[in-house]
């Protein structure tokens, strides 16, 4: 069984989901933080 | 800990924390990973596959790691009432969870070429799953509780109840003598070749870095959010 198919598909998974979670957290604060600032500004 | 209970305080640090673990963790992570995919050999036993362990060993530690966290802040909200205790219990979980995941997907996938199969109801693998669902749990708990305008102490005692599965995890290689391998590395050394080992701290680093920018950004868009919903109730009173 080649094995590299496996480990493509691992580092694809990790790298994917930690991306998609860091991606996921900088945008929820950045659209609080500008409607927080947009807020304090009015 | 108390002197970070002030949330302006707090925002003072995080600031600058959350881009600087942001880059060192994609540094340190980059680096470990292409260290482990091209400069270790391929183990006597497993071959390549053995490179899936510097993805794996950090994700299971972050996903217990992260459950350790919230049984922490859960201490701090029900004991000594700090003020951003459940706004952290509640940032660590979707990091959690995701780690847990990922150390569930990418064992999966590490056990078919190696055990013949992509899933047992082992201890250890059960016990992870159980812990994935814990998070899933503790996420819908926590923003029901947070919907109804709770102070979160419900969620709190549900992630010290959790942490029960956490020394379950980590016994159950010893306890249940299954499919999955013992400790491979302990406090005292490792059972695993320094040649293929070395890389594995780098990804260590890394990936909890990045856990930890996930959490802090997570926990500056709360108190944004909190910060925006008080002017609107100010506002509209």
């Amino acid at each position: 069984m080649n094995p590299w198919p496996f480990v493509i598909a691992a580092y694809a998974a990790g790298i994917g989901l930690s991306a998609a979670l860091i991606a996921w957290a900088f945008a929820s604060m950045h659209r609080a933080e500008a409607a927080a600032d947009a807020l304090k500004r009015k | 800990m108390h002197a970070l209970a002030n949330p302006a305080r707090f925002l003072r640090l995080a600031r600058p924390a959350t881009a600087w673990l942001l880059l060192i963790g994609l540094v340190f992570a980059v680096a470990g990973m292409a260290a482990g995919l091209t400069l270790t050999p391929p183990d006597y036993l497993q071959g390549e596959t053995v490179r899936i362990i510097y993805i794996h060993v950090p994700s299971a530690w972050l996903g217990m790691a992260g459950w350790l966290g919230i049984a922490s802040a859960a201490i701090s909200q029900l004991v000594w009432r700090h003020p951003l205790a459940a706004v952290a219990g509640r940032a660590v979980a979707p990091a959690g969870a995701t780690f847990a995941a990922i150390c569930l997907i990418t064992g999966s996938i590490w056990g078919r070429p190696t055990w013949g199969t992509w899933w047992e109801w082992d201890g250890r693998l059960t016990s992870m799953l159980v812990l994935f669902f814990l998070y899933l749990g503790y996420i819908a708990l926590a923003s029901a509780e947070r919907e109804r305008g709770g102070e979160g102490r419900v969620t709190a005692i549900f992630g010290l109840v959790g942490a029960l599965n956490l020394p379950i995890i980590h016994y159950s290689v010893l306890w249940w003598r299954t499919l999955h391998q013992g400790e491979s590395i302990g406090l005292t050394g490792s059972t695993i070749d320094s040649s293929i080992l070395w890389p594995l701290p780098l990804t260590m680093v890394g990936f909890t870095c990045l856990f930890a920018a996930a959490v802090l950004m997570r926990m500056r868009a709360e108190l944004a959010e909190a910060k925006v919903e008080a002017r609107m109730r100010r506002l509209g009173a």
